[in-house]
Protein backbone atom coordinates (compact mmCIF):
# COMPACT_ATOMS: atom_id res chain seq x y z
CA UNK A 1 0.00 0.00 0.00
CA UNK A 2 1.39 3.76 -0.14
CA UNK A 3 1.87 6.16 2.87
CA UNK A 4 -1.03 8.35 3.79
CA UNK A 5 -0.55 11.75 2.73
CA UNK A 6 -1.28 13.37 5.79
CA UNK A 7 1.85 12.17 7.55
CA UNK A 8 4.38 13.08 4.07
CA UNK A 9 6.05 16.44 4.22
CA UNK A 10 6.67 16.41 0.92
CA UNK A 11 9.41 18.64 -0.51
CA UNK A 12 13.12 19.94 -0.22
CA UNK A 13 13.93 20.36 3.48
CA UNK A 14 17.27 21.06 5.56
CA UNK A 15 16.98 18.62 8.42
CA UNK A 16 19.31 16.89 10.54
CA UNK A 17 19.65 12.74 10.49
CA UNK A 18 17.78 12.79 13.58
CA UNK A 19 14.53 14.86 12.38
CA UNK A 20 15.14 13.18 9.24
CA UNK A 21 14.66 9.68 11.04
CA UNK A 22 11.63 11.29 12.82
CA UNK A 23 9.92 12.18 9.56
CA UNK A 24 10.72 8.90 7.91
CA UNK A 25 8.45 7.12 10.51
CA UNK A 26 5.68 9.62 10.52
CA UNK A 27 6.36 8.89 6.46
CA UNK A 28 6.18 5.31 7.47
CA UNK A 29 2.76 5.73 8.64
CA UNK A 30 4.42 5.72 12.83
CA UNK A 31 1.75 7.16 15.24
CA UNK A 32 2.67 6.08 18.56
CA UNK A 33 5.98 7.29 20.43
CA UNK A 34 7.26 7.35 24.18
CA UNK A 35 10.37 7.91 25.07
CA UNK A 36 12.76 9.48 26.99
CA UNK A 37 14.97 12.14 25.67
CA UNK A 38 18.77 11.89 25.91
CA UNK A 39 21.33 13.12 23.95
CA UNK A 40 22.11 13.21 20.81
CA UNK A 41 18.88 11.70 19.69
CA UNK A 42 16.66 14.70 21.51
CA UNK A 43 15.96 16.34 18.39
CA UNK A 44 14.20 12.91 16.68
CA UNK A 45 11.64 12.69 19.87
CA UNK A 46 11.31 16.78 19.72
CA UNK A 47 10.90 16.79 16.66
CA UNK A 48 7.81 14.14 16.45
CA UNK A 49 6.46 15.88 19.90
CA UNK A 50 5.94 18.58 16.98
CA UNK A 51 4.53 16.85 14.24
CA UNK A 52 2.31 13.88 15.95
CA UNK A 53 -0.44 16.88 16.77
CA UNK A 54 -0.44 17.41 13.17
CA UNK A 55 -0.92 14.10 12.25
CA UNK A 56 -2.91 12.56 15.34
CA UNK A 57 0.08 10.58 16.83
CA UNK A 58 0.05 9.83 20.80
CA UNK A 59 3.64 10.90 22.20
CA UNK A 60 4.13 10.31 25.21
CA UNK A 61 7.72 11.17 27.47
CA UNK A 62 8.19 8.10 29.62
CA UNK A 63 9.22 7.77 33.10
CA UNK A 64 12.85 5.93 31.53
CA UNK A 65 13.72 4.12 29.02
CA UNK A 66 12.56 0.76 29.74
CA UNK A 67 8.75 2.54 29.91
CA UNK A 68 9.41 3.42 27.10
CA UNK A 69 10.18 0.43 24.92
CA UNK A 70 7.88 -1.41 26.83
CA UNK A 71 4.86 0.88 25.94
CA UNK A 72 5.86 1.01 22.36
CA UNK A 73 5.68 -2.99 22.26
CA UNK A 74 2.08 -3.05 23.93
CA UNK A 75 1.50 -0.49 21.39
CA UNK A 76 2.37 -2.27 18.24
CA UNK A 77 -0.25 -5.16 19.96
CA UNK A 78 -2.84 -2.01 19.97
CA UNK A 79 -2.70 -1.70 16.26
CA UNK A 80 -0.09 1.15 15.98
CA UNK A 81 2.84 1.45 14.22
CA UNK A 82 5.13 2.36 17.03
CA UNK A 83 9.09 3.70 17.87
CA UNK A 84 11.09 5.09 20.13
CA UNK A 85 14.49 6.79 20.17
CA UNK A 86 17.48 6.78 22.09
CA UNK A 87 21.49 6.65 22.71
CA UNK A 88 24.26 5.27 24.50
CA UNK A 89 22.45 4.63 28.47
CA UNK A 90 18.98 4.15 27.00
CA UNK A 91 19.09 1.65 24.65
CA UNK A 92 21.06 -0.48 27.19
CA UNK A 93 18.41 0.11 29.21
CA UNK A 94 16.04 -1.18 26.47
CA UNK A 95 17.95 -4.06 26.06
CA UNK A 96 15.68 -6.45 27.92
CA UNK A 97 12.46 -6.10 26.56
CA UNK A 98 13.92 -5.57 23.00
CA UNK A 99 14.02 -9.30 23.54
CA UNK A 100 10.47 -8.96 24.44
CA UNK A 101 9.85 -7.52 21.71
CA UNK A 102 11.54 -10.46 19.69
CA UNK A 103 9.85 -13.24 21.65
CA UNK A 104 6.35 -11.81 21.23
CA UNK A 105 7.30 -11.23 17.26
CA UNK A 106 6.37 -7.39 17.61
CA UNK A 107 6.62 -5.33 15.15
CA UNK A 108 8.25 -1.75 15.95
CA UNK A 109 11.36 0.68 15.35
CA UNK A 110 14.22 1.06 18.10
CA UNK A 111 16.51 4.81 16.55
CA UNK A 112 19.76 4.10 18.82
CA UNK A 113 21.36 7.39 17.77
CA UNK A 114 24.78 6.21 18.46
CA UNK A 115 27.57 8.60 21.10
CA UNK A 116 30.88 7.43 22.95
CA UNK A 117 30.71 4.93 25.17
CA UNK A 118 30.87 2.92 27.84
CA UNK A 119 28.71 4.54 30.05
CA UNK A 120 27.47 7.91 30.05
CA UNK A 121 30.90 8.30 27.74
CA UNK A 122 30.90 11.24 25.51
CA UNK A 123 26.85 12.35 25.33
CA UNK A 124 27.52 14.98 22.49
CA UNK A 125 30.21 13.14 20.23
CA UNK A 126 29.99 10.78 17.62
CA UNK A 127 30.61 6.67 18.50
CA UNK A 128 29.60 3.18 16.29
CA UNK A 129 30.67 1.25 19.47
CA UNK A 130 26.95 -0.06 19.75
CA UNK A 131 26.65 -2.57 16.79
CA UNK A 132 27.52 -6.26 18.21
CA UNK A 133 25.05 -4.74 21.17
CA UNK A 134 22.03 -3.78 18.65
CA UNK A 135 23.04 -7.57 17.11
CA UNK A 136 22.77 -9.95 20.70
CA UNK A 137 22.41 -6.81 23.25
CA UNK A 138 19.45 -9.08 24.95
CA UNK A 139 19.82 -12.14 26.37
CA UNK A 140 18.85 -15.56 24.39
CA UNK A 141 19.16 -16.62 20.82
CA UNK A 142 17.18 -14.07 17.73
CA UNK A 143 18.32 -12.47 14.96
CA UNK A 144 17.96 -8.66 14.52
CA UNK A 145 17.44 -6.21 11.39
CA UNK A 146 19.32 -3.25 11.94
CA UNK A 147 20.50 -0.52 9.07
CA UNK A 148 22.91 2.25 9.37
CA UNK A 149 22.27 5.77 7.59
CA UNK A 150 25.20 7.61 6.04
CA UNK A 151 23.23 10.52 5.37
CA UNK A 152 20.28 12.92 6.35
CA UNK A 153 18.37 11.93 3.36
CA UNK A 154 19.48 7.77 4.05
CA UNK A 155 17.81 8.28 7.89
CA UNK A 156 14.54 9.14 6.16
CA UNK A 157 15.01 6.99 3.26
CA UNK A 158 16.17 3.81 6.13
CA UNK A 159 13.71 4.52 8.77
CA UNK A 160 10.93 3.53 6.42
CA UNK A 161 12.23 0.79 5.32
CA UNK A 162 12.97 -0.09 9.01
CA UNK A 163 9.16 0.10 9.30
CA UNK A 164 8.29 -1.64 6.40
CA UNK A 165 10.27 -4.64 7.38
CA UNK A 166 9.43 -4.58 10.97
CA UNK A 167 5.67 -5.06 9.38
CA UNK A 168 6.90 -8.23 6.99
CA UNK A 169 8.74 -10.19 9.65
CA UNK A 170 7.41 -9.18 12.75
CA UNK A 171 10.44 -7.97 14.69
CA UNK A 172 12.17 -5.12 16.47
CA UNK A 173 14.42 -3.34 13.78
CA UNK A 174 16.86 -0.59 15.55
CA UNK A 175 18.01 1.96 13.05
CA UNK A 176 21.25 2.47 14.32
CA UNK A 177 22.43 6.18 13.68
CA UNK A 178 25.39 7.58 14.75
CA UNK A 179 25.62 11.67 16.73
CA UNK A 180 27.63 12.70 13.19
CA UNK A 181 24.53 11.28 11.47
CA UNK A 182 22.21 12.77 13.85
CA UNK A 183 23.45 16.09 14.16
CA UNK A 184 24.30 16.81 10.41
CA UNK A 185 22.18 18.81 8.74
CA UNK A 186 21.71 18.66 5.08
CA UNK A 187 19.37 18.56 2.04
CA UNK A 188 16.45 15.58 2.20
CA UNK A 189 14.16 15.55 -0.49
CA UNK A 190 11.00 13.48 0.95
CA UNK A 191 8.88 12.25 -2.29
CA UNK A 192 5.29 11.95 -2.54
CA UNK A 193 3.14 10.04 -0.63
CA UNK A 194 2.16 7.64 -3.80
CA UNK A 195 5.62 7.06 -3.90
CA UNK A 196 6.25 5.51 -0.34
CA UNK A 197 5.38 2.01 -0.28
CA UNK A 198 4.01 0.89 2.95
CA UNK A 199 3.91 -2.52 4.64
CA UNK A 200 0.47 -3.38 5.50
CA UNK A 201 0.59 -5.55 8.69
CA UNK A 202 0.04 -9.45 8.70
CA UNK A 203 -3.41 -9.29 10.10
CA UNK A 204 -5.20 -12.99 10.38
CA UNK A 205 -7.86 -13.51 8.61
CA UNK A 206 -8.81 -16.60 10.24
CA UNK A 207 -12.50 -17.03 11.89
CA UNK A 208 -13.05 -15.87 15.24
CA UNK A 209 -12.28 -19.02 17.71
CA UNK A 210 -9.99 -20.82 15.27
CA UNK A 211 -6.88 -18.54 15.31
CA UNK A 212 -3.78 -19.60 16.70
CA UNK A 213 -0.90 -16.56 17.17
CA UNK A 214 2.30 -18.32 16.70
CA UNK A 215 1.32 -21.04 13.94
CA UNK A 216 2.80 -20.21 10.68
CA UNK A 217 3.06 -20.73 7.12
CA UNK A 218 6.20 -21.20 4.49
CA UNK A 219 7.59 -17.54 4.93
CA UNK A 220 7.86 -18.68 8.98
CA UNK A 221 6.17 -15.35 10.09
CA UNK A 222 2.79 -15.94 12.00
CA UNK A 223 -0.17 -13.46 11.28
CA UNK A 224 -1.03 -11.19 13.65
CA UNK A 225 -4.66 -9.95 15.55
CA UNK A 226 -4.79 -6.92 17.45
CA UNK A 227 -6.38 -6.01 20.91
CA UNK A 228 -9.82 -5.27 20.27
CA UNK A 229 -10.48 -7.11 16.88
CA UNK A 230 -12.58 -9.95 18.89
CA UNK A 231 -9.75 -12.67 18.88
CA UNK A 232 -9.05 -13.91 22.35
CA UNK A 233 -5.45 -14.37 22.63
CA UNK A 234 -2.15 -15.11 24.98
CA UNK A 235 1.07 -13.24 23.84
CA UNK A 236 3.97 -14.17 26.43
CA UNK A 237 8.06 -13.74 27.36
CA UNK A 238 7.52 -17.21 28.07
CA UNK A 239 8.51 -19.97 25.61
CA UNK A 240 5.15 -20.82 24.60
CA UNK A 241 3.25 -23.32 21.88
CA UNK A 242 1.39 -22.05 19.16
CA UNK A 243 -2.19 -20.74 20.99
CA UNK A 244 0.85 -18.33 22.58
CA UNK A 245 0.09 -20.37 25.74
CA UNK A 246 3.80 -20.56 28.40
CA UNK A 247 5.00 -24.55 27.13
CA UNK A 248 8.35 -24.28 29.30
CA UNK A 249 9.56 -27.62 27.68
CA UNK A 250 12.69 -28.64 25.37
CA UNK A 251 10.25 -29.79 22.63
CA UNK A 252 8.78 -26.19 22.27
CA UNK A 253 11.98 -24.32 22.49
CA UNK A 254 12.89 -26.19 20.06
CA UNK A 255 9.65 -25.48 18.17
CA UNK A 256 9.55 -21.76 18.86
CA UNK A 257 13.10 -20.23 19.12
CA UNK A 258 15.10 -21.70 15.77
CA UNK A 259 12.20 -19.80 13.77
CA UNK A 260 13.03 -16.88 15.36
CA UNK A 261 16.28 -16.78 13.64
CA UNK A 262 15.43 -18.66 10.53
CA UNK A 263 12.80 -16.11 9.34
CA UNK A 264 15.72 -13.62 9.05
CA UNK A 265 18.27 -15.52 8.44
CA UNK A 266 16.27 -17.70 5.52
CA UNK A 267 15.00 -14.11 4.28
CA UNK A 268 18.21 -12.15 4.42
CA UNK A 269 18.77 -11.31 0.52
CA UNK A 270 14.98 -9.24 0.95
CA UNK A 271 16.48 -7.67 4.23
CA UNK A 272 19.96 -6.80 3.47
CA UNK A 273 20.88 -3.46 1.22
CA UNK A 274 24.65 -2.70 0.56
CA UNK A 275 26.15 -0.09 -1.77
CA UNK A 276 29.09 -2.38 -3.74
CA UNK A 277 31.32 0.48 -5.89
CA UNK A 278 34.65 -0.79 -7.92
CA UNK A 279 35.18 -4.14 -6.48
CA UNK A 280 35.62 -5.68 -9.71
CA UNK A 281 39.51 -5.72 -10.14
CA UNK A 282 40.30 -4.08 -6.57
CA UNK A 283 43.54 -4.83 -4.81
CA UNK A 284 41.44 -3.97 -1.74
CA UNK A 285 37.59 -3.42 -0.42
CA UNK A 286 37.26 -0.77 2.17
CA UNK A 287 33.67 -2.01 4.21
CA UNK A 288 32.12 0.49 6.21
CA UNK A 289 29.09 1.80 7.51
CA UNK A 290 27.11 5.13 8.65
CA UNK A 291 29.55 8.07 8.67
CA UNK A 292 32.48 6.46 8.74
CA UNK A 293 31.37 4.78 5.22
CA UNK A 294 31.65 8.74 4.09
CA UNK A 295 34.93 9.38 5.35
CA UNK A 296 36.38 6.29 3.61
CA UNK A 297 35.21 7.46 0.36
CA UNK A 298 37.79 10.41 0.72
CA UNK A 299 40.92 8.00 1.66
CA UNK A 300 39.45 5.38 -1.55
CA UNK A 301 40.20 8.87 -3.48
CA UNK A 302 43.31 9.56 -2.23
CA UNK A 303 44.71 5.88 -2.78
CA UNK A 304 43.52 5.83 -6.42
CA UNK A 305 45.37 8.96 -6.69
CA UNK A 306 48.39 6.87 -5.59
CA UNK A 307 47.36 3.77 -8.01
CA UNK A 308 45.76 1.73 -6.13
CA UNK A 309 43.06 -0.43 -6.74
CA UNK A 310 40.70 -0.19 -3.93
CA UNK A 311 36.65 -0.85 -4.00
CA UNK A 312 34.00 -0.13 -1.88
CA UNK A 313 31.30 -1.89 0.66
CA UNK A 314 29.02 0.20 2.29
CA UNK A 315 26.25 -1.52 4.64
CA UNK A 316 23.35 0.10 4.77
CA UNK A 317 21.48 -3.21 6.67
CA UNK A 318 24.35 -4.13 9.63
CA UNK A 319 22.19 -7.07 10.15
CA UNK A 320 21.95 -9.40 8.85
CA UNK A 321 25.35 -9.15 7.84
CA UNK A 322 26.22 -9.75 3.70
CA UNK A 323 28.13 -12.99 4.39
CA UNK A 324 27.79 -14.85 1.05
CA UNK A 325 29.05 -11.37 -0.91
CA UNK A 326 31.99 -11.01 1.77
CA UNK A 327 33.17 -14.71 1.05
CA UNK A 328 32.71 -13.85 -3.00
CA UNK A 329 34.67 -10.92 -2.36
CA UNK A 330 37.79 -12.51 -0.27
CA UNK A 331 38.20 -15.06 -2.91
CA UNK A 332 39.10 -11.95 -5.36
CA UNK A 333 41.16 -9.57 -3.75
CA UNK A 334 44.24 -8.95 -1.06
CA UNK A 335 42.51 -7.65 1.68
CA UNK A 336 39.18 -5.61 3.47
CA UNK A 337 39.65 -2.92 5.42
CA UNK A 338 36.57 -2.09 8.04
CA UNK A 339 36.70 1.19 8.74
CA UNK A 340 34.48 1.72 12.30
CA UNK A 341 34.48 4.25 15.22
CA UNK A 342 34.88 1.48 17.64
CA UNK A 343 37.87 -0.76 18.64
CA UNK A 344 36.70 -3.62 16.37
CA UNK A 345 33.46 -5.11 15.78
CA UNK A 346 31.82 -5.85 12.57
CA UNK A 347 35.65 -6.31 11.70
CA UNK A 348 35.28 -9.76 13.30
CA UNK A 349 31.96 -10.52 11.22
CA UNK A 350 34.25 -9.44 8.11
CA UNK A 351 37.34 -11.75 9.25
CA UNK A 352 34.56 -14.41 10.31
CA UNK A 353 33.31 -14.37 6.92
CA UNK A 354 36.47 -14.14 4.96
CA UNK A 355 37.72 -17.29 6.61
CA UNK A 356 41.04 -16.45 5.76
CA UNK A 357 40.81 -16.36 2.08
CA UNK A 358 42.15 -12.48 2.68
CA UNK A 359 43.70 -10.47 5.17
CA UNK A 360 41.08 -8.67 7.20
CA UNK A 361 42.51 -5.12 8.31
CA UNK A 362 40.54 -3.08 10.83
CA UNK A 363 41.06 1.08 10.94
CA UNK A 364 39.37 1.67 14.59
CA UNK A 365 38.93 4.90 16.28
CA UNK A 366 38.18 5.08 20.06
CA UNK A 367 35.10 8.01 19.44
CA UNK A 368 34.91 11.61 20.11
CA UNK A 369 35.38 12.63 16.14
CA UNK A 370 35.57 10.79 12.78
CA UNK A 371 38.67 8.87 11.59
CA UNK A 372 40.85 11.12 9.51
CA UNK A 373 41.16 9.79 5.96
CA UNK A 374 44.86 9.78 6.30
CA UNK A 375 44.63 7.49 8.89
CA UNK A 376 42.72 4.92 6.90
CA UNK A 377 44.88 5.57 3.87
CA UNK A 378 47.71 3.64 6.04
CA UNK A 379 45.62 1.12 6.07
CA UNK A 380 44.52 0.82 3.25
CA UNK A 381 48.10 0.76 1.42
CA UNK A 382 48.89 -1.76 4.09
CA UNK A 383 46.15 -4.04 2.85
CA UNK A 384 47.67 -3.04 -0.27
CA UNK A 385 50.64 -5.29 -0.05
CA UNK A 386 48.95 -8.21 1.95
CA UNK A 387 49.55 -11.47 -0.04
CA UNK B 1 34.52 25.98 -5.13
CA UNK B 2 34.69 23.84 -1.69
CA UNK B 3 34.45 26.73 1.10
CA UNK B 4 34.77 25.33 4.72
CA UNK B 5 32.77 27.76 7.11
CA UNK B 6 33.10 27.86 10.78
CA UNK B 7 31.05 30.01 12.76
CA UNK B 8 31.64 30.17 16.75
CA UNK B 9 30.41 31.59 19.55
CA UNK B 10 28.35 31.41 22.78
CA UNK B 11 25.79 28.88 23.29
CA UNK B 12 22.56 31.13 23.02
CA UNK B 13 23.87 34.07 20.62
CA UNK B 14 22.53 31.36 17.73
CA UNK B 15 25.10 30.23 16.38
CA UNK B 16 23.72 27.23 15.52
CA UNK B 17 20.75 28.76 13.40
CA UNK B 18 23.43 30.86 12.03
CA UNK B 19 25.36 27.59 10.49
CA UNK B 20 21.78 26.41 9.37
CA UNK B 21 20.75 29.11 7.62
CA UNK B 22 24.03 29.95 5.94
CA UNK B 23 24.05 25.65 4.80
CA UNK B 24 20.34 25.92 4.32
CA UNK B 25 21.03 28.92 1.68
CA UNK B 26 23.73 27.27 -0.09
CA UNK B 27 22.08 23.76 -0.43
CA UNK B 28 18.41 24.37 -1.15
CA UNK B 29 18.31 28.46 -2.62
CA UNK B 30 22.07 28.07 -4.35
CA UNK B 31 21.97 24.51 -5.44
CA UNK B 32 25.19 23.38 -4.17
CA UNK B 33 25.82 20.75 -1.62
CA UNK B 34 26.07 22.23 2.12
CA UNK B 35 27.02 19.57 5.40
CA UNK B 36 26.21 21.33 8.42
CA UNK B 37 27.81 19.89 11.51
CA UNK B 38 27.41 21.56 15.40
CA UNK B 39 29.44 20.64 18.17
CA UNK B 40 28.41 21.90 21.61
CA UNK B 41 28.90 20.86 25.49
CA UNK B 42 26.65 19.26 27.70
CA UNK B 43 25.48 22.87 29.00
CA UNK B 44 22.46 24.64 27.36
CA UNK B 45 24.00 28.16 27.73
CA UNK B 46 27.25 30.15 27.87
CA UNK B 47 29.44 27.06 27.01
CA UNK B 48 31.48 27.21 23.96
CA UNK B 49 29.62 26.66 20.65
CA UNK B 50 30.47 25.89 17.14
CA UNK B 51 28.98 24.97 13.54
CA UNK B 52 30.58 24.13 10.56
CA UNK B 53 30.00 24.33 6.32
CA UNK B 54 31.30 22.64 4.06
CA UNK B 55 29.61 24.18 0.57
CA UNK B 56 30.45 22.24 -2.32
CA UNK B 57 29.58 21.78 -5.77
CA UNK B 58 31.23 17.92 -5.52
CA UNK B 59 29.35 15.31 -2.89
CA UNK B 60 30.42 16.09 0.76
CA UNK B 61 32.32 13.12 2.03
CA UNK B 62 34.55 14.80 4.77
CA UNK B 63 31.48 16.42 6.81
CA UNK B 64 34.50 18.81 9.29
CA UNK B 65 36.69 21.47 8.54
CA UNK B 66 40.27 20.27 7.53
CA UNK B 67 41.39 24.11 6.70
CA UNK B 68 38.72 27.08 6.89
CA UNK B 69 38.27 29.35 4.63
CA UNK B 70 36.36 31.93 6.17
CA UNK B 71 36.07 31.91 10.59
CA UNK B 72 32.87 33.94 11.85
CA UNK B 73 33.78 34.70 15.86
CA UNK B 74 31.64 36.32 18.27
CA UNK B 75 33.48 34.79 21.27
CA UNK B 76 37.34 35.59 22.39
CA UNK B 77 37.41 31.75 23.46
CA UNK B 78 35.79 30.54 19.75
CA UNK B 79 38.83 32.72 17.96
CA UNK B 80 41.63 31.81 20.43
CA UNK B 81 40.24 27.76 19.94
CA UNK B 82 39.72 28.28 16.11
CA UNK B 83 42.06 30.84 14.25
CA UNK B 84 44.51 28.19 14.13
CA UNK B 85 42.81 26.36 11.69
CA UNK B 86 42.52 29.28 9.62
CA UNK B 87 43.86 28.64 5.80
CA UNK B 88 46.70 31.30 5.26
CA UNK B 89 44.93 34.18 3.49
CA UNK B 90 41.79 33.02 4.72
CA UNK B 91 38.99 35.38 6.04
CA UNK B 92 38.31 36.39 9.67
CA UNK B 93 34.63 38.07 10.84
CA UNK B 94 34.73 38.92 14.36
CA UNK B 95 33.20 41.47 16.35
CA UNK B 96 35.72 43.93 17.66
CA UNK B 97 33.79 44.28 21.27
CA UNK B 98 34.04 40.76 21.81
CA UNK B 99 37.04 39.66 20.38
CA UNK B 100 40.46 40.49 20.68
CA UNK B 101 42.88 39.78 17.91
CA UNK B 102 45.79 40.04 20.23
CA UNK B 103 48.65 39.09 17.94
CA UNK B 104 46.59 38.22 15.09
CA UNK B 105 48.17 35.53 12.19
CA UNK B 106 49.27 38.45 9.47
CA UNK B 107 48.22 36.40 6.30
CA UNK B 108 44.24 37.05 6.67
CA UNK B 109 41.49 39.18 5.95
CA UNK B 110 40.23 40.98 8.56
CA UNK B 111 36.44 41.88 8.82
CA UNK B 112 36.02 43.31 11.94
CA UNK B 113 31.98 44.76 13.11
CA UNK B 114 30.01 45.48 15.97
CA UNK B 115 27.68 43.32 15.16
CA UNK B 116 26.23 43.07 18.55
CA UNK B 117 26.11 46.35 19.59
CA UNK B 118 24.26 47.30 16.34
CA UNK B 119 21.64 44.53 17.17
CA UNK B 120 21.55 46.29 20.86
CA UNK B 121 21.45 50.19 19.65
CA UNK B 122 20.15 50.39 15.94
CA UNK B 123 17.76 47.40 16.05
CA UNK B 124 17.53 47.31 19.81
CA UNK B 125 16.87 43.77 19.93
CA UNK B 126 20.12 41.98 21.20
CA UNK B 127 19.12 38.85 20.34
CA UNK B 128 19.55 39.96 15.96
CA UNK B 129 23.32 39.85 16.82
CA UNK B 130 24.03 36.38 14.53
CA UNK B 131 21.77 37.83 12.01
CA UNK B 132 23.71 40.72 11.22
CA UNK B 133 26.31 38.87 11.16
CA UNK B 134 25.26 36.73 8.47
CA UNK B 135 24.54 40.16 6.77
CA UNK B 136 28.46 41.24 7.06
CA UNK B 137 29.63 37.35 6.28
CA UNK B 138 27.53 37.84 3.10
CA UNK B 139 29.20 40.50 1.81
CA UNK B 140 32.30 40.15 3.43
CA UNK B 141 32.75 36.77 2.45
CA UNK B 142 30.59 36.24 -0.89
CA UNK B 143 30.55 32.35 -0.31
CA UNK B 144 26.17 32.60 -0.56
CA UNK B 145 24.62 34.82 -2.77
CA UNK B 146 22.58 37.78 -0.56
CA UNK B 147 19.22 36.32 -2.19
CA UNK B 148 19.47 32.68 -0.91
CA UNK B 149 20.42 34.15 2.29
CA UNK B 150 17.45 36.42 3.06
CA UNK B 151 15.27 32.93 1.50
CA UNK B 152 17.42 30.98 4.10
CA UNK B 153 16.22 33.66 6.84
CA UNK B 154 12.49 33.63 5.82
CA UNK B 155 12.30 30.02 6.08
CA UNK B 156 13.99 29.59 9.58
CA UNK B 157 13.21 32.31 11.89
CA UNK B 158 10.05 32.27 13.95
CA UNK B 159 7.15 33.95 12.39
CA UNK B 160 6.45 37.50 13.35
CA UNK B 161 10.30 38.15 13.56
CA UNK B 162 10.99 37.54 10.05
CA UNK B 163 10.67 41.70 9.27
CA UNK B 164 12.94 42.23 12.14
CA UNK B 165 15.60 39.45 11.09
CA UNK B 166 15.92 40.63 7.47
CA UNK B 167 16.51 44.17 8.63
CA UNK B 168 19.35 42.72 10.76
CA UNK B 169 20.34 41.05 7.50
CA UNK B 170 20.55 44.48 5.62
CA UNK B 171 21.84 46.31 8.62
CA UNK B 172 24.76 44.17 8.69
CA UNK B 173 24.95 43.55 4.83
CA UNK B 174 25.53 47.42 4.80
CA UNK B 175 27.71 47.77 6.99
CA UNK B 176 30.44 46.09 4.70
CA UNK B 177 30.07 48.71 2.26
CA UNK B 178 29.97 51.30 4.51
CA UNK B 179 33.53 49.88 6.22
CA UNK B 180 34.61 49.15 2.73
CA UNK B 181 33.91 53.03 1.72
CA UNK B 182 36.02 54.45 4.63
CA UNK B 183 38.96 52.53 4.20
Amino acid sequence: MKADSEGVRTGIHYLDGDRAAAEGAIAAGCRFFAGYPITPSTESAEHISERFPQVGGIFIQMEDEIGSITAVIGAAWGGARSMTVTSGPGISLMMENIGLAAMLETPCVIANVQRGGPSTGLPTMVGQADVMQARWGSHGDYEIIAYAPESPQEAFDLTVKAFNMSERYRTPVIVLLDECVGHMVEKVTIPEADEIEIEPRRLTKAPIGEYLPYAYGEDLVPDMALAGMGYRFHVTGLTHDERGYPDMSEACQEWLVPRLLEKIRANADDIIQFVEEDTEGADVVVLSYGISARVSRLAIQMAREKGLKVGFLRLQAVWPFPEKRIAELAKQIRSFVVVEINLGQIFYEVQRCAAGQCETLLSPHAGGGVHRPENILKVIEKGAKAK
Amino acid sequence: MKQEIRITGFGGQGIILAGVIVGKAASIYAEKNATMTQSYGPEARGSSCSTQVIIDEQDILYPYIRESDVLVALSQEGYAKFVGELKPGGTLIYDEDLVNLGEAKKDLKLFPIQAQRIAETDLGRRIVTNIVMLGYFTAASEAVPKEAMIEAIKTSVPKGTIELNLQAFERGYDEHAQRQGKK
